[in-house]
C-alpha cells in the first residue's frame, strides 16, 4: 500500500463516473501525488457498465488486474458484484445501494437479484464496506445526478486515500461548473458525513 | 479559452492521451487538421474542429471518411503547412491506398498520421495491430506508452517528419488514447494569424507514374536506413543493463513491466529496452542488447511485431538469446493485457516463484444480469427498426429477411426483441454485402445504415446496385449527427451549430432520387404514416431507399442544452 493505490470506480453509462474520477485525478495533481487512470469511453456509454482504474503513486500501469484493487467505488450494486475479484482481500468498498436496473431485466431476459442479502455477504467478505443510500443523499442535495459526488465525498470521507479533504473540495471546484458547484459541494458532504457516521 | 489553450509553458495538467496528442500538435504549429471520427481517437478531431473556431491560423475538417482525411492532410503538407489526420485503426484501411504511396511522394512539412489502435475490441470490429501499417508503407513509427509521450511524440514527431520528408505514424492503443495522467505542457506556437502554404510543382516528385515511382521507392528506402540510425540513436529507445534476464516492450506494456519489475522486486536483476521508436526497428540497439541478456521476455499487446523482429536481429548476428513471447506461449496473441498476465510472465522469464494475489471470495454472487449497451430511450433507430419489422411481418417476410447492417449505434439492432441485423464487416458494407446476397439468395433483403456512414462508404455500393441490378431495400438511419463517436457533423445535418449553418445542407433522399431510385423519406415517430410510405418499397423488394429522418435524441438534447 505503501507504494501506491489502486481505486476501481464502477457504475453504469451515465452516471458520472468520468466526472467522479477527473476529480480524484486533480485533487491527486494538487497534492503532486502521481496519478494515472484510464477510462471506457464509446459504445460501452450507452447503458452499458462503465469503470475507471485509478492509479496512485509508484503504479504506472492505468489498469486493474484482479486481485488488485485497494478500494472499489460504485455507483451501482450490482456493478460492485461484478468487479469484486478485482478487489484485494482486504479492500475498501463504497457503495450505492441503489439498483439501475438493465433493459434486458426490463424485456424480461434476466434477473436482478435479491440485494440485500448479498449485501450482508459482502460485509463479511470484505473488511470495510460502506453502504450508502447515494440517491436518497444525491436527492437531498438537490439532485440525484450528484449520485457520483456523494460516493466522491464517502471515498474521501473513509480516509483511505493519501489525499487531503480540501484536495477533494478544491479539485471539485475547478471540475464542476460554478452553476451546479452548490449543489456538488453539498452531495460531497453528505457522502462524507455518512461515511463519519458509519464509522 | 478552450483548455488545451490555455495551459501555459511549464504547467502541468491532468490530460487524456487524445488529448495530450492535440497539445503536442499545438506545441508543433500544425496549420491543417482532418480526420473522420472513430473510438478510440475521436477526442482529437474534437478538440481540434472546437479549436479551429477559435484559431485563425488553424484549419480543421471532419473530413468524409479517412481517405479523404488522409489526402486532406497529405497535401496540406505536400503545400508546405504542417498537418495531422487521426483515425481509429480501421480507419487507416479506407486510407491506406493514399498512405502507402504517399509514402512514396512524401511531404515537404511535418505531416503526423495517429492510429488509434483498440486491442480487446472496445468499440471496435476487429483488434488489427496498425504497427504492421508502419512496416508495410515504410513510414517511421512512434510508440507513446503514457499522455506525456504522446505529447512530447507528437511534437517530436512533426520534426521527424520534416527532417526526413516522410509522414509520420503515431500509434496508439485504447490504454493510451483514454489513458489519463499529469502532462507537463510546452510552449504553443502562434496561432493568432492564418498562414497560406505553397505548392511547388515538381511532376519528377509528385505524381508517381511508374518512372517517377520506381525512383521515389528507392529515395523511401534510403529515408528508412537514415530512419533506423535515427532509431538507434532515439532518446525514446532506452535500454538498462541490469541482468541476464532482459525485457523489450513498447507502448502501454511498458507501464505494465516497469510495475512487474518493481513488484516482483526484480529490479536489479532484469535488463530492460523499453522502445518508443520501433519502426525502422533499432536494429543495432537491439543487437546490443539481446547480446547482453541470455533470454528476452517480449511484451507486446497484440501481434509479435517487437519479437519477430528481435529474432531476426538474434538470427543476424548469430546470438543465442533466447526470446520468449508469444510464439513460447508466455504471453497471448490477442486482447489487451493486464499488469498480472505481465508479471505472471515476467515471473516466469525470470524463473521465480510468483502466485497471482488472492481474490475475495466470490461464490456466492449469483448470475448478475449482464448490460449490454442498448439504444437509448426514445431512440429514433428503434422506432425505425419497428415500423421496418411491422411492415415485413405483414408482408409474411420477417423471417426470411436477411439485415446486412453498418457500423453505428444502430448496430445494437442485432439485440432481441430487434433481432434486425445480421451481417456486419466495415463501413458501408451494408450496401455492398446486400449486393452479394441479392446475387447469391432468394431472400429478401433489407439493409441498414447511418447518415455520416452512408456518405464515409455507402455512396458506391449504392451505385454499383444500381448498375448492376441488384435488388434490396437500403434503409438510411438519418439521425442528423455522427451518434456513436460523440456527435460530430455530417453533410446531411439540419439541426447545425451556428459556425456550421454557412455549410449546404446535403439531402440523402435528393441524392438517391437524383440516382432515379425509388426513395422515400419518414419520420419514425408517425408510425402509421411511415408504414404506408416504405409498403410499396418493401413488398416490392427491388431497390429503393428509405431515408428515416429524426434527430439523435442526445443531440437534440445537447444541442437545446
Amino acid at each position: 500500500m505503501a507504494q501506491g493505490f489502486r481505486v476501481l470506480a464502477v457504475g453504469v453509462g451515465g452516471q458520472g463516473i468520468l466526472l467522479f474520477s477527473r476529480v480524484i485525478g486533480e485533487a491527486a495533481l494538487l497534492e503532486g501525488l502521481p496519478v494515472a487512470m484510464s477510462e471506457v469511453h464509446g459504445m460501452a456509454q450507452r447503458g452499458g457498465v462503465v469503470e475507471t482504474s485509478i492509479v496512485l503513486g509508484e503504479v504506472k500501469s492505468p489498469y486493474i488486474s484482479p486481485g488488485e484493487a485497494d478500494v472499489l467505488v460504485a455507483l451501482e450494486p450490482v456493478e460492485a458484484l461484478r468487479a469484486l475479484s478485482r478487489c484485494r482481500r482486504e479492500a475498501t468498498a463504497i457503495l450505492s445501494i441503489d439498483p439501475v436496473v438493465p433493459q434486458v431485466v426490463k424485456d424480461g431476459l434476466a434477473t436482478y437479484p435479491e440485494l440485500p442479502p448479498l449485501l450482508e455477504k459482502l460485509r463479511t467478505v470484505l473488511p470495510r464496506v460502506y453502504l450508502l443510500s447515494g440517491e436518497d443523499l444525491a436527492r437531498k442535495a438537490g439532485s440525484a445526478k450528484a449520485l457520483n459526488v456523494v460516493l466522491l465525498g464517502a471515498l474521501a470521507g473513509s480516509g483511505t486515500l493519501p489525499l487531503a479533504k480540501e484536495a477533494f473540495l478544491e479539485a471539485l471546484r475547478r471540475v464542476v461548473k460554478p452553476a451546479y458547484l452548490d449543489l456538488n459541494l453539498r452531495a460531497f458532504d453528505l457522502g462524507y458525513q455518512a461515511v463519519l457516521s458509519a464509522q | 479559452m478552450h483548455p488545451l489553450l490555455s495551459a501555459k509553458e511549464g504547467e502541468r495538467r491532468l490530460l487524456l492521451g487524445n488529448e495530450a496528442i492535440v497539445r503536442g500538435a499545438l506545441e508543433a504549429g500544425v496549420r491543417v487538421g482532418a480526420a473522420y471520427p472513430g473510438t478510440p481517437s475521436s477526442e482529437i478531431g474534437n478538440h481540434l474542429f472546437t479549436l479551429s473556431r477559435e484559431l485563425p491560423g488553424l484549419y480543421f475538417e471532419f473530413s468524409i471518411n479517412e481517405k479523404v482525411a488522409m489526402e486532406v492532410a497529405a497535401a496540406a503538407a505536400a503545400a508546405g503547412l504542417r498537418s495531422l489526420t487521426c483515425m481509429k485503426h480501421v480507419g487507416l484501411n479506407v486510407a491506406a491506398d493514399p498512405f502507402l504511396t504517399l509514402a512514396y511522394v512524401g511531404v515537404k512539412a511535418g505531416m503526423v498520421v495517429v492510429t488509434a489502435d483498440d486491442p480487446s475490441c472496445h468499440s471496435s470490429q476487429n483488434e488489427q495491430d496498425n504497427r504492421y501499417y508502419a512496416r508495410l508503407s515504410g513510414v517511421p513509427m512512434l510508440e507513446p506508452a503514457t499522455p506525456e509521450e504522446a505529447r512530447a511524440m507528437t511534437l517530436y514527431a512533426f520534426e521527424l517528419s520534416e527532417r526526413l520528408e516522410l509522414p509520420v505514424l503515431l500509434r496508439t492503443t485504447t490504454r493510451v488514447s483514454h489513458a489519463r495522467s499529469v502532462v507537463t505542457c510546452g510552449k504553443l506556437a502562434d496561432y493568432f494569424r492564418s498562414e497560406k502554404g505553397r505548392f511547388e510543382k515538381d511532376p519528377g516528385r509528385w505524381i508517381p507514374v511508374p518512372a517517377v515511382a520506381r525512383k521515389r521507392h528507392r529515395v523511401l528506402l534510403e529515408r528508412m536506413r537514415e530512419a533506423e540510425e535515427l532509431a538507434n540513436r532515439s532518446p525514446w529507445n532506452r535500454m538498462e543493463k541490469r541482468g541476464p534476464v532482459g525485457i523489450a516492450a513498447s507502448g502501454v506494456s511498458v507501464n505494465y513491466v516497469l510495475d512487474a519489475v518493481r513488484e516482483l522486486g526484480l529490479s536489479d536483476r532484469v535488463s530492460l529496452l523499453l522502445l518508443g521508436f520501433t519502426h525502422p526497428f533499432p536494429r543495432r540497439l537491439a543487437a546490443e542488447f539481446l547480446s547482453g541478456v541470455e533470454r528476452c521476455l517480449v511484451v507486446e499487446e497484440l501481434e509479435p511485431y517487437l519479437e519477430e523482429a528481435l529474432k531476426v536481429v538474434a538470427a543476424e548476428e548469430g546470438l543465442s538469446t533466447r526470446i520468449l513471447g508469444k510464439a513460447e506461449g508466455y504471453l497471448p496473441r490477442y486482447h489487451e493485457f493486464h499488469p498480472g498476465l505481465v508479471k505472471e510472465a515476467l515471473a516466469r522469464a525470470a524463473e521465480i516463484e510468483y502466485s497471482p494475489p488472492e481474490t475475495p471470495d466470490t461464490s456466492w454472487i449469483p448470475e448478475l444480469p449482464p448490460r449490454p449497451p442498448t439504444l437509448c430511450p426514445g431512440c429514433p433507430h428503434r422506432e425505425t427498426y419497428r415500423v421496418v419489422k411491422e411492415v415485413l411481418r405483414e408482408l409474411g417476410e420477417e423471417e426470411n429477411t436477411v439485415y446486412p447492417t453498418d457500423i453505428g449505434c444502430y448496430t445494437l439492432g442485432l439485440l432481441p426483441p430487434l433481432k434486425m441485423a445480421d451481417y456486419l464487416l466495415c463501413m458501408g458494407s451494408s450496401a455492398g454485402s446486400a449486393c452479394g446476397f441479392s446475387v447469391a439468395t432468394d431472400q429478401r433483403i433489407v439493409a441498414f445504415i447511418g447518415d455520416s456512414t452512408f456518405f464515409h462508404a455507402g455512396i458506391p455500393p449504392l451505385i454499383n446496385a444500381l448498375y448492376q441490378g441488384h435488388r434490396f431495400t437500403l434503409v438510411v438511419l438519418d439521425n442528423d449527427t455522427t451518434a456513436m463517436t460523440g456527435h460530430q457533423p455530417v453533410p446531411s445535418q439540419e439541426l447545425r451549430p451556428e459556425p456550421l449553418k454557412e455549410k449546404p445542407v446535403i439531402s440523402i433522399a435528393k441524392f438517391c432520387e437524383g440516382l432515379g431510385i425509388p426513395t422515400v423519406e419518414i419520420n419514425p415517430y408517425k408510425k402509421k404514416e411511415a408504414a404506408e410510405a416504405i409498403r410499396p418499397l418493401l413488398s416490392s423488394g427491388k431497390l429503393g431507399v428509405i431515408v428515416s429522418k429524426a434527430p439523435c435524441v442526445l443531440y437534440r438534447a445537447k444541442f437545446k442544452g
